[in-house]
């Protein structure tokens, strides 16, 4: 049917619409060249990063690699265990403080506070994004690690020293996305709350809450996703001791520092279980956790929208 | 509104004319407008020395630019490999396997530091290998005075003076008594079985550097946790203590330019330039820059020990 208004507009402005007709197509061609470009660079990298690791995951044994505590690269023991719990537990911190904090201020923003209050918060909380991370890492070392060695205890590099960094920067992340969610919950529930004679305290909670819950888990799992990931800022509070904490005063490695830590000087021999290969498999576990992550996130969001968010 | 949009593109390309003629003026800047660039990557505790000879080198010439980057020795020598750098810094003793060319151009001492606040003012070789092993965790072990946790630093595994530290005070004990286990037996095939099965076991126990310990990637980070933490210990390049930590005697013996020199501190390690076989023309001058007395005068007044004269270019390819 399209094609016929088509081909009646060309009948009354017969120039403008043949030039039109074949410019569409090699308008969504280039855009799916440029679509399939930024695919294949994803497939790629999943790619170089399994060649490289998988051939020494399977010679060591994934139990081994996985399951085991030492590692040191130059007697050839490649054990990641405590480096996966380092990612973990620092992860879980920065999450921790990042929805306290991230979910208070959106809830702050958009049901509690007035707009001019509102729009100085909004962007400052936006700015936090803007910071390197490198001079988050920066102030954790000049600012933060004494404080923790000399108020609290241990050597100021440590779990808690990176939680709190990583909270930081992902706050604006989980703040943002929290308060889309609650921005959609239709403004009827709020009234029909109020109405039936709850506080905005209760309403916020019993209704607002549980209705915007599946965009709140999303902000909670894209947090996670970022502080997994994060390097450099980790590498400067973190300690990088390789072995089990047993504290949050402790000192830890995380799977992204180990990598960063050693990738200059690993050496690529011998072919196939080189030291080079074991930071690969590194990032293959790392690839692993962060799928898991959002195949878990992709299904929860599903579920929710199909079970109409209750 | 066309002339505006016109306006508007005429604009953008000036900036971006603009930006590029500068970025690319700097970039030219240096030298490199027909002069040679000779780089050199490795170890940390090389770095500032180097840096310094290199700034005076730069100046006194303009043929040839010298930069200096850091990374660790090993990542030094991975970069002579993959040909990324004209020369490698390392600041330990080559490994037999390592077949490269090196020239060494000072020696310095591995301090081994504690904060200024530290009552404890030298240990022996053992009591920090004990320490660094993870035995001695606390203080108050080695009396002095010392209260409170031992808190390791330490260096990440491709570092020199990582290596340099393990085989002079971590090894050297054992590597004594491995020796001594070896030695009636000039040949391995006549070793009995339960005497190969003790060397094996005593093999396996070797001591290494406490994964508990706190992993930093330069002398300088090393150097800043230590003056920042009364219950640390560390080592690092004699040569760069300064006065905010505190250099333990070792055995009895004080660290400094002279112990070194007349090899009665027992923690010395060569500071060595590495090529691959032979250097390129605008290296070799570099290195006959560094070996001359002014750029010897200046590393000496910096706190190394200078290289004794009879000592030449050793190839390890050759052995």
């Amino acid at each position: 049917m399209l094609r016929n208004r088509l081909v009646i507009a060309s009948l009354r402005n017969g120039r403008q619409l043949k030039r039109r007709m074949p410019l569409d197509r090699v308008i969504s061609l280039v855009l799916l060249l440029t679509a399939l470009t930024a695919i294949s660079g994803l497939a790629v990298i999943t790619f170089f990063i399994f060649r490289e690791g998988l051939p020494l995951i399977m010679k060591i044994g994934v139990k081994d690699f996985i399951m085991s505590d030492q590692w040191r690269p130059s007697e050839r023991s490649f054990g990641i265990l405590p480096m996966i719990v380092g990612s973990l537990a620092v992860t879980l911190g920065a999450v921790a403080i990042g929805l306290v904090f991230g979910l208070g201020c959106a809830i702050l923003l958009t049901q509690f506070c007035p707009p001019r209050i509102a729009a100085i918060i909004k962007p400052a909380i936006e700015l936090l994004a803007g910071i390197p991370s490198v001079v988050y890492g920066f102030m954790g070392l000049i600012l933060l690690v004494p404080l923790i060695r000399d108020y609290i205890g241990g050597p100021g590099l440590s779990i808690l020293a990176s939680s709190i960094v990583l909270g930081i920067m992902v706050l604006p992340t989980v703040t943002s996305i929290s308060v889309d969610a609650l921005k959609a919950v239709p403004r009827s529930y709020r009234e029909g709350s109020l109405a039936l004679g709850a506080t905005e305290w209760q309403t916020t909670h019993m209704v607002q809450i549980k209705a915007a819950k599946s965009g709140i888990l999303a902000a909670f799992i894209l947090g996670m996703g970022r502080a997994i990931g994060e390097t450099m800022a980790v590498i400067m509070v973190s300690g990088n001791a390789a072995a089990f904490p047993k504290s949050i005063l402790d000192p830890v490695r995380t799977l992204t520092s180990n990598i960063a830590l050693e990738m200059s000087y690993a050496s690529d021999k011998p072919k196939g279980e080189s030291h080079r290969n074991a930071l690969f498999a590194t990032g293959v576990v790392l690839f692993v956790i962060i799928m898991i992550l959002n195949t878990v996130a992709l299904y929860v969001s599903k579920r929710r929208s199909r079970g109409g968010g209750k | 509104m066309q002339s505006k949009r016109v306006i508007q593109a005429l604009f953008a390309a000036l900036i971006v004319a603009i930006s590029a003629a500068a970025i690319l003026d700097t970039a030219g800047c240096s030298r490199s407008k027909g002069g040679k660039r000779v780089s050199l990557i490795g170890s940390t505790s090389l770095q500032p020395f180097v840096e310094m000879l290199a700034e005076e080198f730069n100046a006194g010439q303009s043929e040839i630019y010298v930069e200096v980057q850091g990374g660790g020795t090993t990542a030094g020598l991975q970069a002579v490999d993959d040909g990324i750098a004209d020369i490698g810094m390392c600041s330990r003793g080559l490994k037999p396997e390592e077949k490269y060319t090196s020239f060494d151009i000072a020696y310095d001492g591995i301090a081994v530091v504690v904060n200024n606040q530290n009552h404890v003012s030298g240990l022996t070789r053992s009591e920090i290998a004990d320490m660094f092993v993870g035995k001695i965790t606390d203080w108050s072990k080695v009396g002095q005075g010392g209260r409170g946790p031992v808190r390791l630093i330490t260096r990440e595994e491709g570092s020199g003076t990582r290596e340099a530290f393990t085989k002079l005070v971590m090894e050297a004990a054992f590597d004594d008594g491995l020796k001594k286990l070896k030695k009636p037996y000039k040949d391995p095939a006549t070793m009995p079985a339960d005497i190969r099965e003790k060397i094996q076991r005593y093999e396996a126990a070797k001591p290494r550097i406490s994964l508990y310990a706190i992993t930093e990637p330069s002398n300088g980070s090393v150097k800043a946790l230590v003056t920042g933490d009364p219950a640390a210990i560390g080592y690092m390049s004699l040569g760069q203590v300064g006065k905010e930590v505190r250099a333990l005697t070792v055995d009895g013996v004080v660290p400094s330019a002279a112990t070194v020199h007349n090899k009665s501190y027992p923690l010395v390690r060569p500071f060595l330039f590495i090529v691959k076989d032979k250097p390129t023309a605008e290296a070799q001058k570099f290195i006959d820059y560094v070996y001359s007395k002014p750029a010897q005068d200046m590393l000496e007044k910096k706190g190394l020990v200078r290289r004794s004269d009879d000592t030449e270019a050793t190839s390890h390819a050759a052995k």
